[in-house]
């Protein structure tokens, strides 16, 4: 189905600095048992926010407000591991709308794109200064396909057809399944 | 030589461009199998039938149940137990999609039910030549068969379902040439450790790793699915191996393979599946498989390993120090010894009848240290049968050992089976990240005898000494 269009993501930096943030530590495993979609904020990172007694710790997260810290900016190689869809999923119900980080695991960035989390990878100098900017306002446009905070500006790259799926919102399945026709002659020259 | 010489991977991905790729737009994929599971497909079907969308062809789409499965023994007839409703659910609803679209499910009454990385080989629906897709990050195991093989999420698992195709940008590649064989007591899951801390967890990211080379033309089947499966480990997109003659003697005979005359001819179409002499790599790596010992990992990320006569890592301070603080491990000491909690064999890394083989040949005759707990989970129905039949359930039982039902278990800890915090836990899956063999459990990755030998002696141990005390004997 088309989604909304995507063309600039304006709101505060929540940083998480560690390195290689796998997708368990997104969304432990046991919560991969859902059926559905859209109910994954409270998974969300679940293991690092709440004691082993059930009860939310001091993580910074806890402390964030999901309404003005809509953009994560993570350590290096973030989303490795799993290619659990989850992950995204989860990052967009606790309220991430794009995550800027130096490298972002292939499947992970993939995925995220595919649900409107915008993922920008971003040169070593200007990750390392945003991770210093926790709590400040970071401008992230998906049509210059730039980053700005202070005065300072990064460029990031999106794969092109997800970038035009974003700002303008066309939806992947729909666009395979007008090439329905290529896909039948593909086989069909194969049986043969 | 050939005029425009060739890597295995551009041809493998240039027999099955539907449409090749533009600046514009990725290539459209055609995917030969594809392979599902009850944990990343229930939405992708939901997608479908939102849009009234058919499964476009359920007969290359083959289904089984691992995940979210428990793997406590169960008496023939007799319901799973599962850990949770919602695990219930996830099952029953894949059994439902298969039954509305007519795909085959290895199912809880079917013979050949098991992890699905294992299932795809053993029944020779893997082949060369292939494409391969499943919503799993350990696709790459079917690698192994010169297939290219890969894990996706599941909005694309809508996509192949809908349109057997993907979008996909042709990604870099990379090949790893292994010199030298592997010494005595040292096996495939120390080799692609020893890979994965080479390249690092990130160091192959956009890459499709062809593993070549001596050492690794000498491997089994088996071991070559070991090496493939943990590819992602590094960051690659998939990790291959050019089909040989031990390939083809592997598949043939398997239920799903050709048979015949059309078995000769695809081992003829097979054959010529390798690297073109003279073709060129994005990257080269050299390792040389003779240096390497037994493996195991000293903190939280697969690359994160060393040799297991090794003292642990004296960093300052940053990512390395936080690991060994979450291990519980300190600077500069020696990970031998280091007393463990329990022991994990299985998953769709090391759960092969030859991985229980090389398990049992540490455990025959000696006992699990008092204390320790040792759960040994075959891949499959098959293995467990296979495995049962040359007597190595009665190995594992009597060494104290418990002997389970075919899953994931303890590798994604989301079925029943997992540590306990702050259990210290030697495993021959996958991933070592925290939590993800249950929470604040600390996971040490090693091969099936290193496991075996550690379950022995209560700690982290040298498989090489058990192994030659038995020669000695």
């Amino acid at each position: 189905m088309p989604s909304e269009p995507i063309t600039k993501i304006r709101s505060n930096a929540f940083t998480l600095r560690e390195p290689n943030i796998d997708t368990d530590q997104i969304i432990p495993a046991r919560f991969l048992t859902t059926t559905e979609r859209g109910a994954l904020a409270d998974a969300c990172f679940r293991d690092w926010r709440f004691d082993d007694d059930g009860q939310p710790n001091g993580h910074p997260l806890n402390a964030r407000d999901p309404e003005t810290a809509r953009i994560l900016i993570a350590g290096d190689n973030f989303g490795c591991g799993s290619s659990r869809e989850h992950a995204p999923w989860a990052l967009k119900d606790f309220g991430f709308d794009a995550v800027i980080t130096s490298r972002a695991a292939d499947i992970f960035k993939s995925n995220a794109l595919k649900n409107g989390l915008v993922v920008c990878e971003v040169d070593e100098a200007s990750h390392a200064a945003l991770l210093d900017r926790a709590g400040e306002p970071v401008e992230v446009n998906v049509i210059d396909q730039t980053v700005t905070y202070g005065n300072n500006q990064a460029s990031f790259k999106l794969e092109p057809f997800a970038r035009t799926c974003l700002i303008e919102g066309v939806d992947p399945m729909g666009y395979i399944l007008g090439q329905s026709a290529a896909i039948a002659r593909f086989e069909k020259g194969r049986a043969a | 030589m050939s005029a425009d010489p060739k890597t295995l991977f551009d041809k493998l991905w240039e027999a099955h461009e539907v449409v090749p790729e533009t600046q514009a737009a990725p290539a459209l994929l055609y995917i030969d199998l594809h392979l599902i599971h009850e944990v990343t497909s229930p939405q992708a079907f939901t997608e479908l039938q939102t849009r009234g969308l058919p499964v476009r062809r359920p007969d290359l789409t083959f289904a089984t149940l691992d995940h979210s499965t428990p793997t406590t023994p169960r008496a023939p007839g007799s319901k799973p137990i599962y850990a949770n409703p919602a695990a219930q659910n996830q099952v029953e609803r894949l059994e439902e999609n298969c039954r509305r679209n007519g795909i085959r499910l290895a199912g809880w009454d079917s013979d050949d039910r098991g992890i699905v990385h294992v299932i795809g080989p053993e029944l020779g629906l893997t082949q060369p030549g292939m494409t391969i897709v499943c919503g799993d990050s350990h696709t790459a195991t079917h690698g192994a068969f010169g297939a290219l093989a890969f894990g996706i999420g599941t909005t694309e698992v809508g996509h192949v379902l809908a349109t057997q195709s993907l979008l996909q940008r042709k990604p870099k590649t990379m090949r790893v040439h292994v010199d030298g064989e592997l010494r005595a007591g040292v096996g495939a899951k120390d080799l692609i450790l020893a890979i994965i801390a080479e390249l690092g967890a990130g160091g192959a990211a956009g890459h499709v790793i062809e593993y070549a080379g001596p050492g690794v033309e000498a491997l089994s089947m088996e071991e070559r699915m070991t090496v493939c499966n943990m590819s992602i480990e590094a960051g690659a997109r998939a990790g291959i191996i050019a089909p040989d003659q031990t390939t083809f003697d592997w598949i043939e005979g398997r239920k799903y393979a050709p048979k015949g005359a059309a078995f000769e001819a695809a081992r003829r179409r097979w054959s010529q599946l390798k690297t073109d002499p003279g073709a060129t790599f994005d990257a080269e790596v050299r390792i040389d498989a003779s240096a390497i010992a037994p493996m195991v990992t000293w903190g939280d990320s697969p690359d994160m390993a060393a040799p297991v006569d090794a003292s642990a890592p004296q960093p300052g301070e940053g990512e390395a120090a936080e690991a060994l603080a979450y291990m519980g491990f300190k600077p500069g000491e020696a990970l031998l010894g280091e007393k463990i909690d329990a022991v994990f064999v299985g998953s769709c890394t090391n759960a092969r009848l030859s991985d229980l083989r090389e398990a049992a040949a540490v455990m025959a005759g000696r006992h699990v240290k008092v204390g320790v707990r040792m759960l040994v989970v075959p891949g499959s129905q098959a293995v467990k049968r296979a495995a049962e039949a040359e007597g190595l359930d009665a190995i594992f039982t009597t060494a104290g050992a418990e002997w389970r039902e075919p899953g994931c278990s303890m590798c994604i800890a989301m079925n029943g089976d997992s540590g306990k915090p702050g259990e210290l836990v030697v495993s021959t899956s996958n991933r070592n990240f925290a939590g993800r063999q249950g929470k604040g459990v600390r996971t040490v990755l090693a091969s099936p005898a290193t496991a075996a030998a550690s379950a022995v002696a209560g700690a982290i141990a040298d498989p090489r000494r058990i192994l030659e005390a038995s020669h000695a004997q």
